[in-house]
């Protein structure tokens, strides 16, 4: 398979604009000024079979195709740099390493919906990113890439860094508008989308770093060269970021319907120091955890992840092996969205608390007859009832590691203790495992 | 008396704003520039920056409440932020947090007595294929060990 977004990382010094133009860099965006409509280029986006990458796999051609051309205000294209799902470092690693191929892809996505103001909104804990992105939009800017008239084609884009403040919110795309706003992170209601109404009523596009930074190859080798990897209706590479107990952690790019099981094993070299794996997270924190038995016949795509009862999400893969303690790692889980709500709807501002309250008192040998299906009540009265998908991604992990692990809760409670290892932690496995 | 910014940060707060398509939209930079020169956004602060974006003080309030990074009380000289969040915690994030806090005879939540240090867990910093892992100010620290953690600390003391 050939890298599509991997390809300048491990070459010395890819950060630069020299480096990534050697290697082709910014031939895609000459491309796309001097030979392609709009119109034309978001035909061949559609045709790659690009989805986006942030989490929910809509089709990136389609989401540009909304942003109506007759509109009189400006209108906006937003790079989400806001990575903040927790298993998931994929797009830090572009960021830090191949700057330039953001900055392509979102110079194109902008050229696209013909918006002359461009975002990349990065999270606030990512300063060397940041200094990375800016040094590199000054370098691409001094190079006429970005600015007016941009090589003569008559075209002009702006493009500004902006930094988040912490908030795991701001990575779902209203609150970043809101957010980029000036105000709160506080997400809106759909309809209306924010291709019709985004970024101060504007309309809008928001992608994901690792969407975007696909562009550039798209562009330069054709849609078809894209839609001739991956299955029928997952197409091309996707990044996996892969954590825990793995024997090679790290961010892997992989064709999509490769094997679950395969890659695991032989890709990230399988759960280390000879025990077996227990469960894994496939995309992210606020996806369902599967059990071991359950990713055997799985490949890396959207649709047979779903199969699986599970969701593709970022790609962040959270593996856990047989020293852990589901109960633990469900509170942990449970406290991050207590932690990271926004506070704005009421069945996931108590929800969420109540959730990790429940868990939290099972963990510790407090638990009580009924608490699961306690869990599962507020659970499902979180879920669909939020005005964003936050509330569905802290009502899922909680409800699932209820309904795979049900005999290890059950033994937490009827016992006052944990069954698994010492009980003290998330993991009674070593620690501070060095791979 | 009366916060404001030197004659450079206002240059720099008029740059920024002029940046952007609307002026509401630089609250954050406007905010960081105003964390960077007072060290931290009490009541005089937010009232600062509420009269140059012209805002409410409850507003400027309300969001500066709403991000972690943005902090309303004086913080140590080294803010250190132990991540917390599953993937370090399978690695041992928490013996991280326990050792620092024992090495510099704080809590969670803590500063040192001398203001060298505060210790905070956060949640997910997007690095978890190294983990554990701390962010100390702007930089990470990532695969700690007991012995590096140590050795950090001293390099800070």
């Amino acid at each position: 398979m050939e890298k599509v977004l991997l390809r300048n990382i491990d070459v010395a010094d890819s950060h630069t604009l020299a480096v990534y133009q050697s290697r082709g860099g910014y031939r895609a965006w000459e491309k796309v000024l001097r030979t392609m409509t709009p119109a034309k280029l978001i035909e061949e986006v559609k045709e790659s079979g690009l989805r986006g990458r942030g989490g929910a796999g809509f089709p990136t051609g389609m989401k540009w195709s909304f942003v109506p051309k007759d509109n009189p205000k400006p209108k906006y294209l937003i790079c989400n740099a806001d990575e903040s799902e927790p298993g998931t470092f994929k797009d830090r690693l572009i960021i830090e390493r191949d700057p330039h191929a953001i900055i392509e892809g979102t110079l194109i996505a902008a050229y696209a919906i013909q918006s002359h103001t461009a975002f990349i909104y990065i999270r606030g804990e990512f300063a060397f990113g940041a200094a990375m992105l800016e040094r590199a939009v000054a370098e691409a800017t001094e190079a006429g890439y970005i600015g007016e008239n941009i090589l003569g084609s008559g075209y002009d884009l702006d493009l500004i860094v902006h930094r988040g403040a912490g908030a795991y919110i701001c990575g779902e795309e209203t609150a970043l508008l809101s957010s980029l706003e000036g105000s709160r992170g506080w997400p809106k209601l759909k309809p209306p989308f924010p291709a019709t109404h985004g970024l101060f009523g504007c309309p809008t596009v928001v992608n994901n770093v690792e969407t975007l930074a696909a562009l550039p190859w798209i562009i330069d080798r054709g849609a078809a060269a894209y839609a001739a990897m991956g299955t029928e209706k997952s197409k091309g590479t996707k990044l996996f970021s892969v954590s825990g107990h793995i024997a090679k952690p790290g961010v892997y790019e992989v064709e999509m319907g490769y094997p679950f099981k395969k890659f695991l094993e032989a890709d990230c070299g399988g759960v280390p120091h000879g025990r077996k794996l227990k469960g894994v997270i496939p995309g992210g924190a606020s996806m369902p955890v599967l059990r071991a038995d359950e990713i055997e016949k799985v490949n890396l795509d959207y649709e047979s992840v779903q199969a699986a009862g599970s969701l593709l999400g970022s790609g962040g893969v959270i593996v856990m092996d047989e020293s852990t303690c589901m109960v633990r790692a469900a509170w942990n889980i449970a406290r991050f969205f207590a932690h990271e709500s926004c506070g704005q709807c009421s069945p996931c501002r108590e929800g969420c608390h109540w959730m990790e309250k429940v868990f939290h008192r099972i963990e510790q040998g407090r638990g009580e007859a009924g608490d699961l299906d306690l869990i599962l009540n507020v659970s499902g009265n979180i879920m669909g009832n939020t005005i964003c998908p936050f509330g569905d991604a802290a009502a899922m992990p909680a409800a699932a590691f209820i309904k795979k692990y049900g005999d290890e809760f059950e033994e937490h409670i009827r016992r006052k203790k944990c069954t698994v290892g010492d009980g003290a932690s998330v993991s009674s496995s070593e620690f501070l495992v060095s791979s | 008396m009366a916060l404001e910014f030197s004659s450079e940060t206002y240059k720099k707060f008029e740059e920024t704003v002029g940046r952007y398509p609307k002026k509401e939209a630089a609250m954050l930079p406007v905010l960081y520039l105003a964390q960077q020169e007072f060290g931290y956004l009490g009541p005089e602060a937010i009232a600062y920056v509420a009269q140059l974006m012209g805002q409410s003080p409850a507003r400027v309030h309300g969001i500066v409440s709403f991000y972690t990074m943005l902090t309303m009380k004086p913080i140590g000289r080294y803010h250190i932020q132990v991540c917390r969040t599953l993937p370090c915690a399978l690695k041992g994030s928490e013996k991280i947090t326990s050792f620092i806090g024992k090495n510099l005879g704080i809590d969670v939540g803590q500063t040192s007595v001398n203001g060298r240090f505060t210790l905070s867990e956060v949640e997910c910093l997007a690095s978890c294929g190294t983990a554990p892992m701390m962010q100390i100010n702007d930089d990470y620290y990532e695969d700690l060990t007991e012995e590096k953690v140590a050795a950090i600390l001293e390099s800070l003391k």
